[in-house]
């Protein structure tokens, strides 16, 4: 301004103990594929049957990068870890990514801190379908999915799609209507659900386990099938980063900057959607990753969009992979316990060193 | 006058069953400096909306730098028209620099994100505006007098050739609405931007705006210098107030 001075604020810059690494992403991706490997060779090697790591590392570079190596293993250690430990470290962090990712898109979306992947009826609906797939008697495969992380995957589509419908014929603002709608609809779905828990029987047991979330069933046609579906749907978004970032200063202030909001709504929901629901079709209702992991990163390195989601991704990866190593470590507890008891204190933690005024 | 960067031509807008506009033609050249004044529910907001794009008028035609707004994406619109946002009801924490850096977003490449061009047009919009002192704060935990700065580094950041204020010195003390004021004389002069204000401070209208658009009910009814918009009759009877209350500056009026 050409009028005299800045002396209105005294205050410098207040940078959190954080800030230090807000300038280096960079830093902070190579910690993350570093933590990435580490929880490789440790998920591979924690179970039932305990693998040495040097075994792990030699059993994967002679498999996967066609190393010759002799084989000082045996081969049931080999097919435990090519057949069992590898997709099943590798389906929680790619669950653990696809959360992530959209608990960032329906943040940026719906500019509201609490959103998480579910918050627009996607757990209800797919939750719906696992229990539907479980009480019929009849078993067949979609997708190479089994009948319930197929229904599953069609639940939350489905309950999503009805959603976004509903919420458009409301005089309500857009982001309100969708928020109410979703929980509406989500709510009927809960319903629904408790009503066949109910009915159940022998089968609750299933549809339990089903909505505490878990990597059991993990297989490597399962992990292929929603691999495609998470990679592509998660770099479209990625690709869509100008689009989150301009709606951090509303919907109008985002069409000014060239954002065709409506356009872009529709596409990221059904994109984040489409990630949801591939998560939950395989892993079951795994809570926690959605809300915090973008938080925590938004707290690293800022707002940004750009860096946001690629962080979430790397990160939410990392966490459910760990989750998962601790849980099986535990005996076999359900996933989604481990991330919320580890989790919340350490985002509380997060929340107390933040000095940069962060609020929900 | 250079050619018409702004044009409407017989534009009506209704709200159900409210007309906002009513046969509105006005046209602004490169390189005016433009305040439209009148008072509340004047139409000056909506005014704004259609020449933006964003409201699609009920009849009439808008126009572009000569291309009708409806044929221009939001980009095209984007890189054309800088709208200084009305607030910033900001979802996460976010410093001032990263506020200032959205107004890139319109020249940002959508696989690479920054270059050095839009850091340095950042850079130079903060310097301009004044806000280097409010760097790495959060812009939620500012006053609304220095969120409204830094939402006008934003719309200078964006570097496009026409700026667009709605109420842009509302929250600024005396000292910084005139700042404000001779930042837009100076981008306006120096930079060729074209400047469309809405302002309520008529006092401020007439000493730094060569044009005032003055609409009431829709309508223009009157469109010139302060001193001929501006006279003791038409304030009284658009405002409904003694003109005696407006103390213009010496000239107008």
């Amino acid at each position: 301004m050409t009028t005299r001075g800045g002396t209105l604020t005294t205050a410098r810059p207040r940078v959190g103990r954080l800030g230090s690494v807000r300038d280096r992403p960079v830093l902070l991706v190579g910690l993350g594929f570093v933590a990435l490997l580490v929880a490789l060779v440790l998920g591979v090697g924690v179970g039932s049957v305990t693998i040495d790591p040097a075994d792990t590392i030699a059993i994967l570079a002679h498999r996967f990068l066609g190393l010759d190596i002799p084989q000082t293993w045996t081969d049931a250690t080999e097919t435990i870890v090519v057949e069992l430990r590898l997709p099943r470290i590798l389906t929680a962090m790619l669950v653990g990514c696809a959360l992530a990712v959209a608990g960032a898109t329906f943040q940026g979306l719906l500019r509201n801190p609490l959103a998480d992947p579910y918050v627009l009826g996607t757990a209800s609906g797919a939750a719906l379908g696992a229990a539907i797939a479980v009480l019929i008697p009849v078993r067949f495969v979609i997708l190479e999915f089994g009948l319930i992380q197929g229904l599953a995957f069609i639940g939350a589509l489905a309950s999503i799609t009805v959603v976004y419908k509903l919420s458009r014929n409301s005089g309500l603002a857009p982001l309100t209507s969708l928020l109410l709608t979703g929980y509406a609809v989500g709510s009927l779905l809960a319903a629904a659900l408790a009503m066949a828990m109910y009915l159940s029987g022998a089968a609750l047991r299933q549809i339990f386990t089903y909505l505490l979330g878990s990597f059991d069933a993990a297989t490597w046609p399962r992990f292929l099938a929603t691999l495609p579906i998470i990679l592509i749907a998660s770099i479209a978004i990625m690709l869509r980063a100008r689009s989150l970032n301009g709606l951090l200063l509303g919907e109008q202030a985002a069409a000014h900057l060239g954002v065709d909001v409506r356009r872009e709504r529709r596409i990221l929901l059904a994109l984040a959607s489409l990630v949801t629901a591939a998560a939950v079709a395989i892993s079951g209702l795994i809570g926690f990753v959605g809300l915090v992991v973008p938080h925590v990163v938004r707290l690293l390195v800022g707002p940004s969009a750009r860096l946001v989601l690629p962080l979430s991704a790397i990160g939410g990866a990392a966490l459910l992979a760990y989750a998962d190593i601790i849980a099986r470590l535990a005996g076999g507890i359900p996933v989604g316990v481990v991330t919320a008891i580890l989790g919340a204190p350490f985002f509380l933690v997060i929340l107390r060193r933040a000095r940069t005024g962060y609020e929900v | 006058m250079s050619a018409a960067i702004v044009e409407l031509d017989a534009v009506t807008v209704a709200y159900r069953e409210r007309r906002a506009l009513l046969d509105i033609t006005l046209s602004i050249a490169a390189g005016e400096r433009v305040a439209l004044i009148g008072p509340n529910g004047a139409g000056k907001s909506t005014l704004l909306a259609v020449a933006t794009g964003l409201l699609r008028p009920a009849e009439g035609r808008v126009r572009l730098t000569g291309e009708p707004v409806e044929g221009l994406d939001r980009l095209d619109v984007a890189r054309r028209l800088a709208v200084v946002p009305g607030a910033a009801n900001l979802p996460f924490a976010t410093r001032v620099e990263e506020v200032v850096a959205l107004g890139r977003l319109p020249h940002e490449d959508p696989f690479r994100g920054a270059r050095p061009a839009d850091r340095a047009a950042i850079a130079a919009a903060i310097e301009r505006v004044g806000v280097g002192h409010l760097l790495g704060r959060d812009a939620r935990e500012l006053s609304l007098g220095e969120r409204q700065l830094v939402l006008i580094a934003l719309a200078v950041a964006q570097s496009a050739p026409v700026l667009i204020l709605d109420e842009p010195t509302v929250h600024l003390d005396l000292r910084h609405q005139v700042g404000a004021m001779e930042l837009l004389v100076d981008l306006n002069e120096r930079d060729g931007t074209t400047i469309i204000a809405v302002l309520h401070d008529l006092a401020l209208a007439a000493h730094f705006f060569p044009r005032l658009v003055l609409l009431d009910g829709g309508r223009i009814v009157a469109d010139g210098s302060a001193a001929e918009v501006l006279t003791p009759d038409r304030i009284r009877e658009v405002f409904g107030v003694d003109p005696s209350f407006v103390r213009l500056p010496v000239g107008a009026a």
